[in-house]
Parts: structure tokens; sequence; C-alpha cells
């Protein structure tokens, strides 16, 4: 039995390069077992690709990924997309990588409530639907890591914190780690353990901020949001050109990202809407 | 009963059904019709190399399509030509090369219809032997790689991240696939070989509630139109191979009409 707060996966310095382009570069992460990793950061800024490379479906240019020996993995992917030719029910997709007993296909249905659909044929079920039958496929494996890639996208506002209630008690019952990616810039699963900003690299890291007691937080989103939600607050002191260049708070533009200690320049990321929070 | 050629014609064309069905899904779900129809026309290359070097004609055939299958693999990585038109060019291309080499060897008198349709009425026990020990160790290897092979069809990403190596899959397919044409050339020949594959999963579909489900009925499909199609080329003497096609066809086509009380699956 391997030592129980060893990482589960590990990516150091890794990078990978397509075409003469880096689309990411130096990630450091590690996901331990009972944890959960937040990774987020703008469109294109390669939230899933270093999932992918954690997961090992993209082999790294440069630096390492590694993966426990034997580890099982229950990966939600960000589309799936099902050929109309495909006849695929909702029960046959549940064992789709290993065989799982009817009794578990029904538990995990039911926890993700989506018990209701095992007869439906997956290529007809809505967006929301999909993200609860994914989910339930890849916890029903009992996995020691789940990998779930904006796993509430689609899903309604209620729904997408019950979703986030179960992963955390899905996290409890296996005591599992967690890389999870965030379709929001800002805020994040609040039983988040790390959350990992990326564009392109790693722009910072740290703790979702606790803001489940501030009256404004529960008017904007309710008070079970609180339990469920968190907003996680950016430190940065460079911006990201359109072009790919970096713009430092002096005013000075590189081509490159380093690091150079405390500015208090909020960092905005070109290419999403500025959002605004009423929270914090 | 071997003795009648008109047995050895319907065991030969049904072994052959048993197979494609199965094969022939995977073909339509993961649309790969032309790269099955390229595997085929690379075939005539094989026929032609194993008279030139005197060896096996179905182990020829096979060596030569898996070749070709690495060959667009290989050259598929280099991004340099669109995989359609890279398709396009090296069926047409191998078809072409195995004509012109059958044709230099003129020492050699080739039925060329026989391998461009099929000569299912002239197969012998030889024939029979292979393509049932053939076809069983197609259908073998299908069912070790089912699941991985259809996790992988569904979403590589998620097959790969939950260890069930897509790629390895998909070579271990490639190789079934130029099984299959190895064996399936002498019912139907080389230019209608896809069809063979490709028509029968689809009249299936509209029956089929799942992926295994609709494994079985496309080779049942598929026994039905060799079995129609040979009874109809001895009552209207037609080409045998083209029947069998033409009799799928007719399925495919019944699979169309629309039932009373159930909901069309044809639509999008």
């Amino acid at each position: 039995m391997a030592d129980r707060s060893a990482p589960l996966l590990e990516l150091s310095g890794a990078g990978i390069e397509r075409a003469g382009n880096w689309l990411v570069r130096g990630v450091d992460l590690a996901v331990e077992p009972g944890k959960i990793v937040t990774l987020i950061g703008p469109n294109g800024s390669g939230k899933s690709t270093t999932a992918k490379l954690a997961l090992g479906i993209l082999r790294p240019t440069e630096g390492t990924a590694w993966r426990r020996d034997g580890l099982r993995v229950g990966y939600v992917p960000q589309k799936l997309m099902i050929d109309w030719t495909l006849p695929l029910t909702v029960a046959r997709f549940m064992s789709l990588t290993d065989r799982v007993s009817d009794a578990q296909i029904d538990d995990a249905l039911t926890r993700t409530g989506a018990g209701h659909l095992q007869a439906a044929e997956v290529r007809h079920l809505s967006g929301g639907q999909m993200q609860r039958v994914m989910l339930a496929r890849a916890i029903a494996r009992k996995p020691d890591v789940l990998v779930l890639d904006e796993p509430v996208q689609g899903v309604d506002y209620s729904g997408e914190i019950a979703i986030y209630n179960l992963i955390s008690d899905i996290r409890a019952a296996l005591g599992c780690g967690v890389l999870m990616i965030s379709h929001d810039l800002h805020v994040v699963m609040a039983a988040t353990d790390e959350v990992v900003c990326l564009n392109g690299h790693v722009c910072c890291r740290g703790a979702p901020g606790d803001v489940s007691q501030s009256p404004a937080f529960h008017r904007l989103f309710g008070h079970r949001a609180g339990e469920a939600l968190a907003v996680y607050q950016h430190q940065h002191d460079h911006v990201h050109l359109p072009d790919g260049r970096v713009r430092h708070a002096d005013g000075q533009i590189t081509t490159g990202c380093s690091h150079s200690g405390a500015g208090a320049l909020a960092h905005d990321h070109p290419d999403e809407p500025v959002k605004t929070h009423h929270a914090g | 009963m071997l003795d009648d050629f008109f047995v050895r014609a319907l065991l030969a064309g049904i072994g052959v059904a048993l197979v494609a069905g199965p094969l022939g899904c995977f073909i339509v779900w993961r649309r790969m019709a032309y790269f099955g129809d390229t595997l085929a026309h690379a075939a005539l290359l094989g026929v032609a190399l194993s008279l030139l070097l005197e060896v096996n004609t179905t182990l020829s055939v096979f060596a030569v399509s898996v070749a070709i299958a690495m060959l667009l693999l290989g050259l598929g990585r280099t991004q340099t030509l669109s995989s359609d038109a890279l398709l396009g060019l090296l069926s047409h291309s191998a078809l072409a090369v195995g004509l012109v080499c059958l044709a230099f060897m003129t020492w050699i008198r080739v039925d060329l219809t026989g391998l461009l349709f099929g000569d299912i009425l002239a197969v012998s026990k030889l024939d029979l032997l292979t393509i049932y020990v053939g076809g069983a160790a197609v259908l073998l290897g299908l069912s070790l790689i089912w699941r991985a092979l259809f996790a992988a069809t569904v979403n590589p990403d998620l097959a790969a991240a939950e260890g069930m190596r897509p790629e390895r899959a998909n070579f271990l397919f490639t190789l079934l696939m130029a099984g299959v044409i190895a064996i399936a050339m002498k019912v139907v020949g080389v230019l209608l070989i896809t069809a063979l594959l490709i028509i029968p999963a689809a009249a299936a579909r509209r029956f089929s509630g799942g992926p295994e489900q609709m494994a079985l009925i496309a080779a049942g499909l598929g026994v039905l139109s060799v079995v129609a199609g040979l009874y109809g080329s001895l009552n209207f003497d037609t080409p045998s191979g083209p029947s069998i096609v033409v009799a799928a066809m007719v399925f495919f086509g019944l699979s169309l009409i629309p039932l009373p009380g159930k909901r069309r699956i044809w639509n999008r």
C-alpha cells in the first residue's frame, strides 16, 4: 500500500509544444488523495491541455507527467459527441471502460440525479443531463482520482450547487483526489483545496477566499451557495496581450512571463469579459 | 454435401457475412468506409504480388493491406494532404498499380473479373477452410479488443485516460480489417468488399438498441443478403458477388420504411 498522502498524479515543469507554439509551459501540479485541485483560466489558457497531460492523454514536450502505478481514473471530458449511427443507452455507457454491476450503475445515476435516464439514448440527452450521466459513469468505477473538465457546464444553478456538494461527498466517501476544471474564472467550488490559475503557464495559485459569511454573497447566490461556492481572488502583476506578449506592471512589454514578485495590478484576462462580483 | 459448388458458395458467403457484420459496425461508427475501400483496393496489389512471388494469396493480400494501412497512418501524421484526399489517392493508386502489375505478367492468365467482383461459385474446400479459420480468428480478436475499441470509438480521450490504450486497439482493428478483406475477396471481389461491410451494419442500426445487438443483427442481415443474393443469381443468371450486394441494399431499403407506432430513428 502506497503512502496515503503521496500524490496520485503529478506534473513537474510540464509543457507541450504544437507547431512552434507552447500550449502550456512550466506547469507544476500535484493531486493528493482526498484533495481537490481546481484549474481556472480564460479560454485557450491550456486548462484542458493540462488535464490531458496529467492523465497521459498527451505527452509532455518538456518536464514530466507522473501517475501512481495502477491508478484508477474517472474522467469526465469537456465534450462527448455520440454519432447518430451509434446505438448507445445510458446503461451501456455506464460500463464503457469497465464492467460495472447493475446495482453500482443504479446507485451512481441516482446520486447524480439521473436515475430515470437509464434507458435513454445518450445522444438524446440535454447538456445538463449529459453532465450528470458522465459524472455518474466516472464515479461508478470507484476511481482513485476524478478528473472533471467543466463538470457543471449546461447545468442550471441549483443543479450546479447540488453537483458541487455531490463531488465533495464523493471525495469524502471514496477518499479520491479530484482535479477539476472550472468554467468560471472567479467562482470555484468552496471545498477546493488549491486553485491554480493558468494562462499558458501557472499565473498564480492559492486557496479560495472564504466568502460564505458575506451577506452580499448570500443575497446574490442564496444560502446554500455558501457551502458550495467560493470566490478566488486574483493577484497578478502582468497582463497577457492578445498577441501572446505580456505587459508588466511597470508598462514594460516582453514576450514571456517572469514573475517579478509583489505587484498589485489586478489580472485582466483579455479574451474574457470582465466579471464583477459583489462578494468579498 | 461440400462437393456441391452451390453449397460451398453459400457456406463461404455466410462465413464472410458473419465476420463482416460486426466489423462493419465499427467501420460505420468510426466513419472509416473510405479507409476500408482503400485497404480493399490494395488487395489487388496483394494478388499481383502473390502471383509474382508464388506465395499464398490470402497471406499476401493481408500483408499488403496491412502495409497500406501503416503507410496511411504514417502519411496522415505528416499532415501534408487532407485525409480524404490521401485516402482517394492511395485507394485508386493501389487499384491502378495492381491492375498494371497484373497486365505485366503476361505469362499468367488472370481472371480479372473474378478479382474485382468475386468468384464465389468457384470457392474450393481449401478456400472454405481459410474463410472459417481466418474468420474465427478475426472474431476472436474482435471480441478481445471489443471493450477498448468501443470505448475508443465513443471517445478516444476518455478511453486513454481510463487505461484502455486506444492506439493499440485502433492498430489491432486495422489488422482485423486487413484480415476480413483477405478472406472476403474471393466472395465479393475487391470493389464490393466495403459494401458487404457497411450495408448490413447500416441496415441493422434501425433495429438495434445497443452496440452488441447491432453487431449481431448486422451479421444476421449479412447472412440473409448472401442467401438471397446467391439464390437470386441462380434464378436470374446474374453475377453472384454484385447480386449479394444488391440483396443487402434491398434489406437496407426495407429498414428505412417507417413502421406505424415506432419512432423514426434515422432522422438526426
